[in-house]
Order: structure tokens, then C-alpha cells, then sequence
């Protein structure tokens, strides 16, 4: 692969890069609000994902250029795609309310066994199995 | 009014869940929930009706044209799932009302009818929508609801089991997400129908297969395929009873209903069977969650978590149906969707009866209860009996059309046809065990256990007798899923 697509399309990269490093600490952090932290990291990585594909090289905002009354409307004008962002408009709402549930779901488990850590839940609740 | 129903079918539970949750009066949220649920229930038959009548049903949002506005598209396939959602949320709902009394704590109450119906809508959503976005929006609202749903229930573990669902299940909405992006970049479009359209053209591409690795991933998470059900047994068991059954019957079924309409309709059963060799990709896994969660089923001691890990094993069979890439075993699928949610939705209320008298599910408390709890223990009975795939109940229709399907292809394919045999008779086994203990031992418990109230038994047996009544009669289902199996199919020879 040559150096130029490297670098052209390094935000590509980077949404790769995040989204490792979130699904990683996912997996790997036996923390429950680690966890939701790289949730949050590999959701963010899609955000960019679509952002990135709505941009156009030397595209402006979608916003009409000229006066707007037909007077000296300027042709030929490229436009990003807003789309992408309208949906991640969404998107982030939906990793918000994510974050949110998970959170306060943290908060009762905290309550609940005096604990945020996984394996010491997991052996708590292995002891309440093995009482039944 | 006839023209609005598509919209009204999301709309109506979708604006009585806030209502519920400000009303702050437990009884008020009742029967407004079971209202919304019937509404509900009546929309989804009147567009069935609509649809075998008329075909394809199309509805505009907001007078925006598709591809550009989003579209509501109902066609033999949805419709048929949209009844069976909203049928089991209509039974849910009342039986709800007094099983929720007892394990939730009365405060709590209109806000579980606010999740309960978010849930539906959600369900409803996901079902009726012809526009990707909308899909995974809808999916959201969905699983957000059922988190907080399955947390209420009263043993701590409830907790522990929506938390490792919601991180699950969001990883598999997020796949969703950049499987729906990546087709986006591919096509610039999020209609399904036109979608349909403009994916042949780039089926060669690598992105297109991503996409559908994607997709197929975070669907597969969220329909609990073996080896990605780890988030299910918990859930299922420690969720609050009318959750579980509300849950097993629909959430699934849902998302078996996305896995259809992503791989058939939308990228097309051909590019599917022929490019992507979705069915020898699922039929081992299929195989595999047939017999090994059928074996662990038999080892449980909790009756709950038992049929919980019975539904990945029934999830399976509906899996396996699809794997077979011919219509008679796609027409098992869909059969089995409605067979499936009728028989868990029915073995589930009865367990939730026995929670509320007993207050434990554990094979040994059910000792005996067969003489205090008959009409209980008869129910869960039938809906064993149904599980295992007797003659004369709907079990038995599923894996008719199951093996019918095998026989079909012939040549290697007897064996599967052979091992379905051999996992109902599992399902026999772990049917059984709550059988022989509920008949065959001594009531040890509290000597003042009584029947349960008819409010709860009324809608359990309401599904027990469709169990029997669509086991007997089963043209016009076998009818309607056999004529969804040709929509999904069309293009490919049967």
C-alpha cells in the first residue's frame, strides 16, 4: 500500500484504531464502568465512521450560496453530505441514553453486591449458587 | 383512518408509554398499557387483512417520497410478525397486571408500563419499518426498554444479567450500525426496497460482504445464535415473570425477523446462498445450539433458566430452517416464529403463576404441585408437550414442516432431519423432569398454596388454547408463512 492512500485516508485509521482500543478495554477491563468507557470509545469510532463518509474533498456546508432569491446564486458549488451527520445526530442521542442505562445499571450492581468488579461479583454469586 | 395504520401501529404504544410514566397511578398505567397493547393488537390484524388482500402495503412519513422520506412498508412477511408481537404483547399485558403487583414495588409500577411499552413499540418498530436507520433507532428504543425491564427483576442477579445484556446487545446494534454505514457508502441509500435495487450492482465489492459480515454479527447477537446466547439464560431467569415471557415470545423473534429481511429482501436470497454461503455457515452453528443448549437444559435445577436455555436450543431449529436455503424450510421458520412465541409465552406465564404462590421456580419447591396448582401444571403440560412436538399441538407442526424441509434435500440431509428427532426427545427429558416432580412427588411446601387467580390464568390458558387450536388447525398459518417464504425466496428456484 502506498504511503499517499496511507495518509489520504488516515481518518479511516484512526476509526480502526478507536474501535480496537474500545472493543478492547471492553473485553479485557473487569471494571463495569471501564467497561461502558470503552463502550463508549468504540461507539464514538462508528460516529466518525459516518462523518468521515460524509465528507467531500473541497465540499462546503450545504448551505445555499449566493443571495438565496435566484438573484447571484453561484453554480457548480460542492456540497459535503449531510445525511451522515443527521443520522449520527442520532446516533450519539442513542450512546448517550446507552451510557446513561449502563450507569445507573453500575449503580444498583454497586448497591447490590458492594462491588464494581467482575470477578468479585462472579464470586459472589457463585457462592449464592452453590448455598442453593 | 384505514390509510394511517401503519404509522398508528408504532404511534400508538409509542405515546402511551410517556403518558404511563407521568401518570404516577399504578391502576391508571394498567389499563392504559393493556389498552395500547390491544389498539395494538387490532391495527396489526386490520393490516394483515389489508395486505393478503391488497399486497404490498406503503406509507409515506410525512408525505416525503421515498427513497428521500422514510417509508413503512408492510408485506406478508412483516405483517405475519407484527401478529405475532402484538398478539403476545396484548396477553402479556393484562396478565401483567396482577403479576407485576406482587414482584415489582407499586411505585415502580407505571414506570415498568412506560419500559413494557417503549419495548413493544420498539418491537413493532423494527418489524414494520422499510428504512435501515429506522431499524436500528427502533432496535435501540427496543433493547434500551428491556434493559431496565429485566433489572427489575427481584433476585440482585436481575442487575448483573441487564448489564451484560446491555453491553452485548450494544456491541450488536453498533455492528448493525456499521453494516447499515458501510451499505450507505456503497448505494447512498437507506431504503430496504431500494436498497434491494442498487446492491446487485456492487455485489462484487469487498465493502458489500463487510457490510453484511457486519450485519450479520450484531444480528445474530441480538437473536442469541449459539455461540453469541451467553446474555440470555441470565436474562431470561431473573427478569420479572410477564419480562421473561413478554421477552422470549417477541425480542427474538424480532430479531430473527431482521436476520430475514437484511439477507433475503435486502442484499437477496441469491447473493446470500450463492456468494456468501450464509447456509453453511449457519447450519453448523444451528446444529450446535440445537443439541448442546437442549443437553445443558437437562442439567438446570432453575425451571426458568431450563427453558430459557431450551429457547437458544428452539432458536436453532428456526436457524436451521433458513440454513436449509429452500422455501418448505423457510416456511419451518416463520412457523416456527408464531409456534415458538405461542408455547414459551404460555410456559413462562405458568412458571410466573407459580412464582406468585410459591415465590421460586427451583425444581424441588414445584415438587408436588401438580394437586395444588392443577390448572397451572396443566398448562405447563400442554406447553410442554408442545415444545417437545407432539401431534395436536403447534410443536408438532413446526418440526413437521422442519423435516419435511430435510427429507426434501435428501442425501445427507436425513441426518439432520434424524437429529431433530433425537432433540425432541431431549426436550422430552428436561420436560419431563418438571413433569415428574410437579405429579410424581409430595407437596412439601406451605400447606395454605392454592390455585392461582384467574386473572393470571386466564391469558396463560388464552395461549395454551392456541397452542392446541393452531396445532389442529393449521392451514391458515402454515398458509400465511408458507406465502411469506415465496416473498423472501423470489428469485431463487424452491
Amino acid at each position: 500500500m502506498s504511503l499517499d492512500l496511507f495518509v489520504s485516508h488516515y481518518n479511516y485509521w484512526v476509526v480502526i484504531l478507536l474501535m480496537m482500543v474500545g472493543f478492547y478495554i471492553l473485553i479485557s477491563r473487569g471494571n463495569l464502568i471501564k467497561k461502558i468507557v470503552g463502550l463508549n470509545v468504540f461507539q464514538t469510532s462508528v460516529f466518525m465512521l459516518y462523518i468521515s463518509m460524509g465528507k467531500i474533498t473541497g465540499g462546503t456546508p450545504p448551505i445555499l450560496v449566493g443571495d438565496g432569491h435566484g438573484g447571484d446564486a453561484v453554480e457548480h458549488v460542492v456540497y459535503s453530505n449531510p445525511l451522515p451527520h443527521v443520522l449520527i445526530l442520532t446516533a450519539i442521542v442513542v450512546g448517550i441514553a446507552t451510557t446513561s442505562v449502563g450507569l445507573a445499571l453500575a449503580v444498583r450492581i454497586k448497591e447490590a453486591y458492594g462491588t464494581l468488579e467482575e470477578d468479585e461479583i462472579n464470586r459472589i454469586e457463585a457462592l449464592v449458587e452453590a448455598s442453593e | 383512518m384505514t390509510a394511517q395504520l401503519p404509522i398508528l401501529q408504532v404511534i400508538v404504544p409509542l405515546l402511551a408509554a410517556p403518558i404511563c410514566a407521568v401518570l404516577r397511578h399504578g391502576r391508571a398505567a394498567t389499563w392504559l398499557a393493556v389498552l395500547a397493547s390491544w389498539s395494538a393488537l387490532a391495527i396489526a390484524v386490520v393490516l394483515l387483512g389489508q395486505v393478503m388482500a391488497g399486497g404490498v402495503v406503503s406509507y409515506h412519513i410525512g408525505d416525503w417520497v421515498p427513497p428521500i422520506g422514510i417509508e413503512y412498508r408492510v408485506d406478508i412477511v412483516n405483517a405475519w410478525v407484527l401478529v405475532i408481537v402484538a398478539s403476545i404483547g396484548a396477553v402479556v399485558a393484562p396478565y401483567s397486571v396482577t403479576s407485576v403487583e406482587h414482584e415489582i414495588a407499586s411505585r415502580r409500577i407505571p414506570l415498568f408500563y412506560a419500559a413494557y411499552l417503549l419495548c413493544l413499540s420498539g418491537l413493532l418498530g423494527i418489524t414494520i419499518t422499510g428504512d435501515m436507520f429506522n431499524v436500528f433507532v427502533f432496535l435501540e428504543i427496543s433493547s434500551l426498554s428491556a434493559y431496565a425491564l429485566i433489572s427489575l427483576g427481584r433476585p440482585r442477579r436481575a442487575l448483573t444479567a441487564a448489564y451484560r445484556y446491555l453491553i452485548m446487545g450494544s456491541v450488536g446494534a453498533t455492528f448493525i450500525v456499521i453494516g447499515i454505514g458501510l451499505l450507505y457508502v456503497m448505494t447512498g441509500s437507506l431504503n430496504m426496497a431500494d436498497l434491494a435495487e442498487l446492491l446487485p450492482g456492487v455485489w462484487d465489492s469487498r465493502t458489500v460482504k463487510v457490510a453484511y459480515g457486519f450485519l450479520g454479527v450484531g444480528v445474530c447477537l441480538k437473536l442469541a445464535l449459539f455461540p453469541l446466547h451467553l446474555w440470555l439464560p441470565n436474562a431470561y431467569a431473573f427478569a420479572p415473570s410477564p419480562v421473561t415471557a413478554f421477552m422470549a415470545s417477541t425480542a427474538t423473534k424480532v430479531a430473527v425477523y431482521m436476520l430475514l429481511r437484511f439477507f433475503l429482501s435486502i442484499f437477496g436470497a441469491a447473493f446470500s446462498f450463492d456468494v456468501m454461503a450464509l447456509d453453511r455457515v449457519l447450519l453448523p452453528l444451528a446444529l450446535v445450539a440445537v443439541v448442546s443448549m437442549s443437553l445443558v437444559a437437562i442439567f438446570q435445577v432453575d425451571v426458568k433458566r431450563l427453558l430459557a436455555y431450551s429457547s437458544v436450543a428452539q432458536i436453532g431449529y428456526m436457524i436451521l430452517g433458513l440454513s436449509f436455503a429452500s422455501v418448505t424450510g423457510l416456511t419451518a421458520t416463520l412457523l416456527h416464529l408464531f409456534n415458538h412465541a405461542l408455547m414459551k409465552g404460555a410456559l413462562f406465564m405458568a412458571l410466573g403463576c407459580v412464582v406468585y404462590r410459591i415465590g421460586s421456580v427451583h425444581i424441588d419447591a414445584m415438587a408436588g404441585l401438580g394437586k395444588r396448582m392443577p390448572w397451572t401444571m396443566a398448562a405447563f403440560v400442554v406447553g410442554g408437550l408442545s415444545l417437545v412436538g407432539v401431534p395436536l399441538t403447534v410443536g408438532f407442526i413446526s418440526k413437521w414442516y422442519l423435516i419435511l424441509g430435510a427429507l426434501e434435500k435428501g442425501g445427507p440431509w436425513i441426518a439432520v432431519a434424524v437429529l431433530v428427532l433425537v432433540t425432541s426427545v431431549m426436550a422430552l427429558v428436561y420436560v419431563w423432569r418438571v413433569v415428574e416432580a410437579a405429579y410424581l412427588r409430595e407437596f412439601s411446601g406451605d400447606e395454605a398454596t392454592r390455585e392461582a387467580p384467574l386473572s393470571l390464568l386466564a391469558p396463560t390458558w388464552i395461549l395454551v388454547a392456541a397452542n392446541l387450536y393452531f396445532g389442529i388447525d393449521a392451514v391458515r398459518t402454515a398458509g400465511v408463512a408458507r406465502q411469506a417464504a415465496e416473498v423472501l425466496m423470489a428469485g431463487i428456484g424452491s
